[in-house]
């Protein structure tokens, strides 16, 4: 894809967080690079405490970073939205969202569904309390809800209704950029579906742009055009999401998919069991953060900090932060000439191949 | 002899009570555990599948009652004993409970208790049941945490649960269950609460402790992916009702009640990409005050029928197999699968 718009680019961004009583710091967000395009849905993956939700909230300001640049692309030009002030970040903000994982604290529960969105309506422009109703109306229905549950309080819905009120809300100022922070965790897998299918119909119909986090590769993998894999603050591999699937290149990558159960009885994979813990992110380790946990180590690995790398494979761009990333893409080279259909084939495109073979049969 | 039932669970009904209301949380469920065999109960979120597992353990909550049914646990030199007719304090349930049926929480936090020494709540459980000396108990905590995989068990003993990661406290809630050599393991969305890396090294813990020891482990989840993984049998649970079971094969390969149907197609698979197709169940589950008189998934089937509407149908047996299918309509509803 050439024609890729750029919306959102990430330098260096740095979160820390002082602790109290100690000259130590949380190094949530620890140097992220991380371009963002117009229309796609970028993927964000890594285990509990690796800094995917600061991540989300650092780049939409709602936790200042401490270091690092944000640059988001207006229609007048790129600006750093760390150097706004306050009242422009505010109308900034018109073109960015979040929906929050826990639909339970996100929505004020003594304020109704209109109450709770009409507020950022009244801000940016609809002045009459006639247009509000009938554009959170409009956004519930949206939502496939029906418009008269504008007038109910939180209380009155089950957590997949509040999910959608709170796509709802993020979607009322008509964003282009929206943050879903484990936004279908809370929910049961039966209303998981709902919610994904509907945030995939929304990114249609607006071309609104997700940055989507989540812990749960499963999800990650359907969503998403781009995954980036996160590892104590920092990203370790960033690829398109069929390719990242196909050839996971950082050690840390391997170990996280093949960790996964897969809900399929004939599925086996070979499983890279990781020893021990996630380090904290108060006293990361020296060198390659994975080293301590990473079978592939190398003394390299233990001193320097391995820069971000990027590698074509099969004409798409594959990035892989790693000091052996080399002999891993080499090595999923030649795996691939070796036997390219050893691994399970799409469904869909089986149908269509054996349609096709049968078709040639008949002739 | 593995396939051996170890509990067998008859026709056990659970209520619980409040305000008047009654909440049949558990309504009718059947089942055996089979040594070395891991049974997965799987469900959506209030389904009663915990309350299934407390009710064995009998550490339901004032407002429960066992209305009715069986709990029969087969030891090898007692003979048959009767779970449900011990009083919930009794000397002997007291005595079973802890050593030789155990069970694992979901969230070790809540579960160990945070002002006694990890080591000492091991050995507490080691010297109730098998009447030894401190020191021999403490000699056997250590040897437990050495084979949990917990690094430096010789510090490690001394130190509080709030000093442990998430892993390292469900690995020493294990310890606490495996401490007595338990015939039956009941683990209660034991991994939840953890990470995936996490939840492998877990998981591969609970494969070799049913495969060394012989344990019957039964293993509560709401995750496919996890029954796929870790199930030899698998008991599909909807508001308080079996509605289907069978070996993990059975089930999953061929799944026939349309909840279990529906359920499956609403989840991913990893691996499969982008061109999955994904079904939500449409409506929610009911209100458990206020139930569907028959079938309770009557209201969101697709091939829900007048009969299914009047009462609960009976468990079918597929002839042959262990698959039992609690639905009226199931044929109908698989009518399409040979295709």
């Amino acid at each position: 894809m050439e024609n890729k718009e750029v919306l959102l680019t990430v330098k260096n961004l740095e979160t820390h967080f002082p602790v109290k009583g100690s000259k130590k710091v949380v190094r949530a967000v620890d140097g992220v690079d991380l371009t963002v395009y117009r229309g796609e849905t970028l993927g964000l993956v890594g285990e509990s405490g690796c800094g995917k939700t600061t991540l989300g909230k650092s780049i939409l300001q709602l936790v200042k970073p401490t270091g690092g640049e944000v640059f988001y692309y207006f229609p007048d030009g790129p600006k750093d939205l760390r150097k706004m002030k306050n009242r422009e970040l505010d109308a900034a903000r018109k073109n960015m969202q979040i929906v929050f994982q826990d639909p339970q604290s996100s929505l004020n529960p003594s304020f109704t569904i209109y109450g709770a969105m009409s507020d950022p309506l009244k801000k940016f422009g609809l002045k009459t309390k006639e247009e509000r109703r009938k554009h959170v109306g409009d956004l519930l229905e949206e939502v496939n809800m029906h418009r008269d549950y504008m007038d109910r309080y939180p209380s009155e819905f089950s957590g997949g209704q509040r999910q959608r009120i709170g796509i709802a809300r993020a979607l009322s100022v008509d964003p282009e950029l929206v943050v879903c922070d484990e936004a279908v965790s809370a929910l049961d897998v039966s209303i998981q579906a709902q919610v994904l299918n509907l945030l995939n119909r929304l990114k249609q119909e607006r071309n609104l742009t997700y940055i989507f986090i989540s812990h749960n590769l499963s999800v990650i993998e359907y969503i998403s055009d781009r995954i980036a894999v996160m590892y104590l603050g920092k990203i370790v591999e960033l690829a398109d999401a069929d390719d990242l699937y196909r050839d996971e290149l950082h050690p840390y990558t391997k170990a996280l998919f093949s960790a996964i159960p897969v809900a399929d009885i004939d599925y086996h994979k070979e499983r890279i069991l990781l020893e021990g813990d996630v380090p904290s992110p108060m006293n990361i380790p020296s060198g390659c953060r994975f080293h301590t946990r990473c079978q592939y180590c190398i003394e390299k690995c233990k001193t320097e900090d391995p820069e971000m790398k990027s590698y074509m494979i099969r004409g798409k761009e594959h990035q892989v932060a790693c000091h052996r990333s080399d002999e891993f893409v080499e090595a999923a080279l030649a795996k691939d000439q070796a036997a390219a259909p050893e691994r399970p084939e799409n469904p869909i495109a089986k149908a269509a191949r054996e349609a096709e073979e049968a078709g040639e049969k008949a002739e | 002899m593995a396939g051996e039932s170890v509990i067998s669970v008859r026709h056990l009904k659970t209520y619980f009570y409040t305000e008047k209301r009654c909440n049949k949380a558990v309504n009718d469920v059947s089942f055996e555990i089979r040594k070395g065999k891991c049974l997965c109960v799987v469900g959506e979120s209030g389904c009663g599948k915990s309350v299934t597992a407390s009710s064995i353990m009998q550490l339901l909550p004032r407002l429960s009652r066992i209305e009715e049914g069986e709990i029969i646990y087969h030891t090898h030199d007692k003979g048959d004993v009767v779970l449900s007719d011990l009083g919930k304090n009794s000397k002997e349930m007291r005595a079973y409970r802890g050593k030789n049926i155990a069970m694992i929480f979901q969230d070790p936090m809540t579960a160990l208790n945070p002002v006694f020494k990890v080591g000492n709540q091991i050995a507490e459980n080691i010297r109730q049941h098998d009447k030894c000396s401190k020191a021999e108990a403490r000699k056997r905590t250590l040897e437990l945490l050495k084979q949990m995989g917990i690094p430096e068990p010789e510090r490690r003993i001394d130190q509080y649960p709030h000093e442990y990661s998430g892993g390292m406290r469900q690995r020493a809630m294990i310890a606490l269950a495996m401490s007595c050599s338990p015939d039956v393991l009941l683990a209660d969305e034991p991994t939840t609460a953890l990470d995936v890396t996490i939840q492998a090294q877990i998981f591969e813990l609970m494969t070799k402790l049913k495969e060394e020891n012989d344990t019957a482990i039964l293993l509560i989840t709401h995750d496919m992916g996890v029954v796929c993984e870790m199930a030899d049998d698998v008991l599909v649970m909807y508001m308080g009702n079996v509605v289907e079971s069978g070996t993990a094969r059975e089930v999953l390969k061929n799944p026939k009640h349309p909840y279990t149907r529906a359920l499956l197609a609403s989840i991913l698979v990893l691996g499969k990409g982008k061109d999955q197709n994904i079904q939500p169940i449409r409506g929610m589950t009911p209100n458990p005050y206020n139930r569907p008189p028959g079938c309770q998934f009557e209201p969101r089937c697709d091939f829900a029928c007048e009969a299914c509407r009047e009462r609960m149908p009976d468990e079918e047996v597929i002839e042959g197999t262990t698959h039992m299918i609690r639905c009226c309509n199931w044929r109908e509803a698989c009518k399409n699968d040979g295709e």
